[in-house]
């Protein structure tokens, strides 16, 4: 293999690794403050794939994209509130039933709504502009994912660690009960968790799909499995366990499809989660816990 | 006492009646058999997963990786030698199962100790996990198992991603409903003896079970092995009732249908797996006519065209999901007592509802 396609290759990876860190997140987000594993955020972000189809079909790109970001931080909002507030007392078991059943429920609307049929993602005009770097050559959406990932992922540290919300959402990711003796409105720190959440996988579905081109009600179900993986592999509950675990998968993915192994592409993800629960089964950055009698 | 039993047989004969009925009158009523025989391996998987998530308390979802498993050891063993070149008829067969055939009993058993086999393996990493990462691990053993199953290298044993077809099917009804009553039957044997007991010590408390002195991990794993034996017996049951099976077949949709039948059936229970099995299956058949446009004196009903079928299903699903967590039967189990005891508690609940009536009016 020669330099410039490894370099391109890479690249490739980088740019997948980018979406797929903004996706996991989300992941890390939610697990982080409800214990949850979310199966209805891959859903979201498929939803939110389609929401830019017909956002696209009626704006220009600079409205279309703002209305698709509204669109899904309210899907994920309502999500939240119909079906993870009411079994907040629940075991938890249920309430991971019910992110499945959530799951179920929007690919089966989706199906419903748009047809299994693979739908055309709208091109960008702006993003899919080639450019070209020595012998290498790619779409500006593929520049900009790390850069966007780095960049969002630097204004969240920010405000988990230095604002008000920030500081309330780690009490409560700590400590429920004690956050809200604190006077914490716990459901509201919650519903800012799924906002934010949502709102990248908007992003992350914007940049992921651009290079995909097409949407299709399934299309939100191995993404995001894959990227729970990622947030799992960083270690869940850390941001930037997150984004590490994001770019690894992308690479380790890339690589794969390159060396012609593509129908293990997607075990591959899940060769790595086993392997990381064994060696360190709190991921790359994850807390050390104990169990208590 | 006597009574009750006098009623599971009758209930017993009519079933075998039933079944004798269908038998006989088969070719007229094809597709009430089919959805019968589906309703009844689904019920096999259920009970198997309700083993481990409802008796075990380990939430394992690789249902359908051990299926997929289960179904491929039945299909290459079973399919008719001189068809093979037939269904292989991409790469060609490896030399080393082109002969290889036996009766499917041996093919169903066979199914399960290889997934039982499997599991043992896969359990001596994954079962030190709790809670949801064992169940994102068991999801990703079973992605990894499909994979395999449908990667070009393995062409010649499972012809990839083109599926093995030319199943030979069950010879009659008995036979097919035989095998998974006989499943379940061995599996409520398990849960009411004291390993069963001890699986039900893990899921209330594992710290103090293992005060008790019970090997956690051993009793574990064991149920793991079992559950995913009959799992994989399932898979087979479903390879002959299918007929032709690929990859796509055993995807985690198919994992998720036997989690809600389930729920559904309440988590804990056997009879409300079986009972959720049918209900499930059969509730997704009288669903269709969401699925074919309405028209109410003229009038097209807008929102009915194909796939509103799963829509109203799934919100059902989320409706008991969020307000009747414990499902159907909660985790009791179904008695001739408990049944006589709701019908006679119906006018109760009538005069109840209608004394509350009275008060609101006055």
């Amino acid at each position: 293999m020669s330099l410039s396609t490894f370099l391109q290759q890479c690249l490739t990876g980088i740019s997948l690794g980018g979406a797929y860190a903004l996706i996991a997140i989300g992941y890390t987000l939610v697990y982080g403050i409800l214990r949850l594993i979310n199966f209805a955020h891959g859903d979201i972000f498929m939803m939110a794939g389609y929401f830019m189809i017909f956002a696209m079909s009626s704006f220009p790109w600079f409205i279309a994209i703002p209305l698709v970001f509204l669109a899904t931080i309210l899907l994920g909002v309502t999500i939240e509130r119909i079906a993870y507030r009411p079994l907040r007392t629940a075991p938890r078991m249920s309430v991971m039933i019910s992110a499945i059943g959530v799951s179920y429920l929007l690919q089966n609307l989706a199906t419903y709504l748009f047809t299994a049929l693979p739908k055309g993602y709208p091109e960008i005009p702006l993003l899919k502009k080639i450019f070209q770097i020595g012998g290498l050559s790619a779409s500006l959406v593929t520049f900009l994912t790390p850069v966007l990932t780095l960049i969002i992922v630097y204004v969240l540290i920010v405000l988990i660690n230095k604002t008000k919300i920030g500081m309330a959402m780690r009490a409560v990711s700590r400590d429920y009960d004690t956050a809200s003796l604190m006077g914490i409105k716990i459901n509201r720190v919650i519903t800012f968790t799924f906002a934010v959440g949502s709102g990248l996988a908007a992003v992350g579905s914007i940049l992921y799909f651009t290079d995909r081109m097409t949407v299709f009600p399934f299309s939100g179900s191995l993404p995001g499995l894959k990227c729970f993986v990622a947030a799992v592999f960083g270690g869940i509950g850390s941001i930037p366990g997150a984004v590490i675990g994001g770019f690894i998968l992308g690479l380790g993915e890339t690589a794969l499809v390159a060396m012609g192994f593509s129908t293990f592409s997607d075990a591959f993800t899940f060769i790595l989660l086993i392997v990381i629960l064994l060696i360190k089964p709190t991921g790359l950055f994850g807390e050390k816990t104990t169990e208590k009698v | 006492m006597k009574k009750n039993k006098i009623y599971t047989l009758l209930a017993l004969l009519a079933a075998i009646g039933l079944l004798a009925f269908l038998q006989v009158n088969r070719s007229e009523y094809s597709y009430q058999i089919s959805i019968l025989e589906r309703s009844a391996i689904y019920a096999v998987v259920a009970v198997s997963m309700n083993l481990l998530t409802g008796f075990t308390g380990l939430f394992s979802l690789g249902q359908a990786g051990f299926m997929a498993i289960g179904a491929y050891v039945v299909a290459i063993l079973t399919i008719p030698v001189e068809n093979r070149a037939s269904v292989y008829y991409v790469d060609g067969i490896s030399p080393a199962i082109a002969n290889l055939s036996c009766p499917f009993w041996l093919a169903l058993i066979l199914a399960g100790v290889v997934a039982a086999g499997i599991a043992a393996l896969i359990g001596i990493p994954v079962l030190r996990l709790k809670s949801d990462y064992l169940a994102i691990a068991t999801l990703g053993f079973s992605e990894i198992i499909r994979a395999v199953i449908s990667a070009p290298q393995l062409n010649q044993i499972t012809n990839g991603s083109y599926g093995l077809k030319n199943i030979p099917g069950f010879p009659n009804l008995f036979v097919a409903f035989g095998l998974c009553a006989l499943c379940i039957l061995v599996m409520v044997l398990l849960i009411n003896s004291s390993y069963g007991r001890a699986f039900k010590a893990l899921r209330e408390d594992e710290i103090a079970a293992q005060a008790m002195g019970l090997n956690l991990f051993r009793y574990k794993q064991l149920a793991f092995v079992i559950s995913s034996f009959f799992t994989g017996v399932g898979g087979g049951l479903l390879a002959m009732f299918m007929r032709s099976i690929d990859s796509k077949t055993f995807s985690i949709t198919l994992t998720y249908d036997i989690l809600l039948i389930v729920v559904l059936g309440g988590i804990g229970s056997v009879t409300g797996s079986v009972l959720g099995a049918f209900l499930v299956t059969a509730g997704r058949e009288w669903l269709r006519f969401f699925d074919s446009p309405l028209t109410i004196g003229g009038f097209q009903v807008p929102l009915f065209r194909s796939g509103f079928r799963m829509v109203v299903f799934s919100i059902l699903l989320m409706v008991v999901v969020l307000f009747y967590s414990r499902g159907i039967m909660g985790s009791n189990e179904f008695s001739w007592d408990g049944l006589g005891r709701l019908i006679k508690g119906i006018p109760a609940r009538f005069r109840k509802g209608n004394a509350q009536k009275g008060d609101h009016t006055s």
